[in-house]
């Protein structure tokens, strides 16, 4: 029988509710979710008062369940050690890793303990996985690269042009995200979230306001709820039709790499006509929605969505029309579900691999409980051509849903200030759909309201590995055309 | 005489422009304005006011790499004739150096890319001699067909004959080799389908990760030399390709001007169209193209 915290999305508790079991069973309960189904949104270590590994802290598993739609919550206090799953479960390896950096704790029986963001400094000096052997030979590229991208430190295990192994050392835009929001909400909070990782502003904000909102159980008008929507459906066709574009960029196709560059920007500029940025910074608030579309201009947003979206099916479908553009994409990068399984991917590059994995579906929040979005994963195939042809048609259901939204709107901007203290002694879990996948943040306040662990999984921090394992036994000058199928964030993993 | 003026002026001037038509091309296609015709000659002038950076891990043969490859194009240049008008410098036998001069050029860049000790152009190195070892034959194959038909041991007599009178008889290995040799200049410039030029991906390139350390004049020396091999192989094709011998005098130089110009921008309607090939596809294609030219050879000898 589980002894886990069953809640909602969003869902809060008092830290007294909590679960609170013996590692052992902690470890156990979270061995038989996973081997049950269940997936790691978020696990993350808070340490008791006192210096060091000395006194006890306390861990936290947040894990999903997509076929119940809720999200399980259960506890347990260490010291100094704790017994590591990640042989078992390799999408609890970086967790593990983390809450060793974050916390001092030591996961016993780790395959491979590393730092994540590298906090004290020295981002990327650590030891490197190593194939010896004659004719093996390393490539190491990153930090800086020969194009104006983040930061990141790949490490190729090669065999010619053969990849052995990938490793992926990223934490050079550890900037302390999470450190910087202990003591909020306050008014540094908003365009703190808004910039965990620029691309997705929408996303992590939207995640944050459904936190908040939950503990000040304020619940925000359908108007409000369904513009946030149009904004995050807005955020996803931009990035999607940006990622199409470069991945044309990247096998040398030009046609469809210059027009998706100019389509994106198109959906950039429809978010600025809503909010006055093109990366939605200002849109949401807590409490509701910073600015409204007015009636009189909802028929030119809507054409002007139209339009765009006529060009980029035909830019795309030029994609599609071209042999050696499929020739390259096919078969390119694969993951096969059982991977994508293990290693907990979420996102279009999940539902590539034919993993139904979407939070709008199966944790439905905001408007997306009375406007549902399709079901869209592929067949399985899991290559660079489903991680394409997901986009394409993730792009498409956007539209259908930005449409649908903008047709039923309903008042204005609305804006309900919360209270200025928000409850004290409470655990808030709220996940969201971002264009990337699965956004997850977990609050805990203590006392006084204020919070005191905040805690961001970024889309990025589950996908990250599974690029590395597309990349095996890949050919190494396929790795920016894999690379780019997943379009992961460094910053989003850095925070 | 004039002729030869002619010959080392436009070697001297026409090959940037070249680069400038096919990026043109390729703007068009791709819905942009693109850069001006002249972009490539303003980069060479910037690069050649640059200052150079050496690496202190580098030897002389780093610094050699970008000259050495400069003057056996160039001497390769002197070597091939244009539109039918014989070349300055031709004896019986330059066919043989011609090849070796281009196989010069390659070892030096290559060698210069592995001084570096970087591992990228390593990886570069190692994949322009894999290539290269497949382009050789068929350029080799190809003139050996060529130096059969004609009985000329020499470019210009080998290559007047092709775009003269070999034209009536022997259309079908010319066809064949003009294939051959559109596909050995493709991959021999580092052109898509092959090699993507204006690519900022290290782990993708071929020979643009070979220069990657080289700076300053010596880039600019690189630039050069790589138009000049696209204007130098570009007229082998073209001889092969066209009747040149059939034109005499201005309207020879005219209309090879124009079929280069034609040239280049099929070169850019070529990378407009297709994506990169997968790099492990390269010498499939490679082999398409030798057996073309072995075929050609057949069909001269039988």
């Amino acid at each position: 029988m589980s002894r886990m915290l069953i809640l909602g999305n969003p869902g809060s508790a008092a830290l007294a509710d909590i679960p609170f079991v013996k590692m052992d069973d902690f470890i156990q309960e979270v061995y038989v979710a996973i081997a049950d189904g269940w997936r790691a949104s978020s696990y993350f270590g808070v340490q008791g008062p006192g210096a060091g590994g000395q006194s006890p802290a306390r861990l936290y598993a947040v894990l999903t369940d997509d076929r119940l739609g809720v999200v399980g919550v259960v506890s347990t206090e260490v010291v100094e050690r704790f017994t590591s799953l990640a042989g078992l479960c390799p999408q609890l390896s970086l967790f593990e890793r983390e809450i060793a950096e974050q916390c001092g704790l030591l996961p016993d029986g780790h395959p491979w303990l590393k730092p994540v963001r590298f906090p004290s400094g020295g981002a990327g000096i650590t030891d490197y996985y190593r194939v010896e052997g004659q004719q093996v030979h390393e490539v190491a590229v990153g930090p800086v690269h020969a194009g104006i991208i983040e930061p990141g430190h790949f490490r190729f295990q090669c065999h010619g042009e053969e990849v052995f192994s990938l490793e992926i050392s990223l934490g050079y835009q550890h900037r302390g995200v999470e450190e910087a929001l202990i003591g909020g909400p306050s008014a540094r909070s908003v365009p703190l979230l808004e910039t965990v990782a620029g691309d997705t502003s929408v996303g992590h904000l939207w995640a944050h306001c459904l936190l908040l909102e939950n503990l000040a159980e304020r619940t925000i008008s359908p108007g409000a709820e369904a513009l946030r929507a149009v904004a995050l459906e807005l955020e996803r066709l931009a990035n999607h039709t940006g990622d199409l574009g470069a991945l044309a960029g990247d096998v040398g196709y030009l046609p469809t790499a210059s027009f998706c560059g100019r389509i994106r920007g198109d959906f950039l500029n429809l978010t600025a006509d809503l909010c006055g940025n093109r990366f939605g910074r200002g849109m949401l608030c807590p409490g509701g929605v910073g600015f409204g579309l007015h009636e009189a201009d909802m028929l030119g947003f809507l054409k002007r969505l139209r339009d765009a979206h006529r060009d980029l099916a035909g830019a795309v479908d030029l994609l599609w029309q071209t042999p050696s553009v499929m020739n390259r994409f096919e078969g390119t990068g694969k993951v096969s579900a059982e991977t994508a399984a293990e290693l907990g991917l979420v996102g279009p590059a999940a539902r590539a691999c034919g993993l139904s994995r979407d939070i709008r579906q199966t944790h439905p929040f905001g408007i997306y409980r009375k406007h549902s979005c399709a079901a869209l994963e592929q067949e399985g195939q899991g290559d660079v051509l489903a991680r394409a042809v997901q986009r394409r048609q993730e792009a498409d259901e956007s539209v259908r849903l930005i449409t649908e939204l903008v047709e039923n709107l309903t008042g204005g901007p609305e804006h309900a200030a919360l209270p200025e203290r928000l409850p004290g002694g409470r655990l808030v879990v709220a996940l969201t759909e971002g264009w990337r996948g699965e956004i997850c943040h977990v609050a805990l306040t203590d006392a006084l309201g204020r919070f005191a662990r905040y805690k961001i999984t970024d889309p990025s921090f589950h996908n990250w590995q599974g690029l590395a394992m597309a990349l095996r036994g890949e050919q190494i000058s396929d790795f920016p055309l894999c690379n780019k199928s997943f379009n992961l964030s460094y910053c989003g993993f850095d925070l | 005489m004039i002729d030869t003026l002619i010959h080392i002026l436009l070697l001297l001037i026409m090959p940037p422009l070249l680069l400038g038509v096919i990026n043109r091309v390729k703007a068009v296609f791709a819905g942009r304005c693109g850069p001006p015709l002249l972009q490539p000659y303003f980069e060479l002038w910037r690069l050649l006011r640059k200052g150079s950076v050496f690496s202190s891990s580098t030897s002389w043969v780093f610094r050699a790499g970008p000259l050495v490859s400069l003057a056996a194009t160039l001497t390769a240049a002197l070597m091939i004739p244009f539109g039918g008008h014989g070349s300055p410098i031709s004896f019986a036998g330059d066919l043989l150096l011609f090849a070796y001069l281009f196989a010069l050029a390659r070892f030096f860049t290559t060698v210069a890319a592995l001084d570096t000790g970087s591992s990228f152009e390593g990886m570069g190195a190692a994949r322009e001699v894999t290539f290269g070892c497949l382009a050789e034959p068929v350029l080799f194959i190809v003139l050996v067909a060529l130096a059969r038909e004609s009985g000329f041991l020499s470019l210009t007599g080998a290559l007047t004959y092709a775009s003269g009178g070999m034209w009536p008889s022997g259309a079908a290995p010319l066809m064949l080799m003009a294939v051959a040799l559109f596909i050995l200049f493709l991959v021999e410039n580092c052109r898509i389908p092959f090699d993507d030029p204006t690519t900022h991906l290290e782990l993708t390139m071929i020979h643009e990760v070979m220069v990657l350390d080289h700076s300053g004049p010596a880039f600019g020396a690189i630039l050069y030399a790589a138009s000049l091999k696209l204007f130098v192989l570009g007229a082998l094709v073209l001889h092969v390709a066209l009747p040149f011998g059939a034109m005499q005098g201005w309207l020879g130089w005219i209309s090879f001007i124009a079929s280069m110009v034609l040239l280049a921008i099929l070169t850019g309607v070529v990378e407009s169209v297709m994506a990169r090939l997968k790099l492990l596809k390269i010498p499939q294609v490679l082999l398409m193209a030798l057996s073309l030219a072995a075929f050609a050879l057949l069909l001269t000898v039988r």
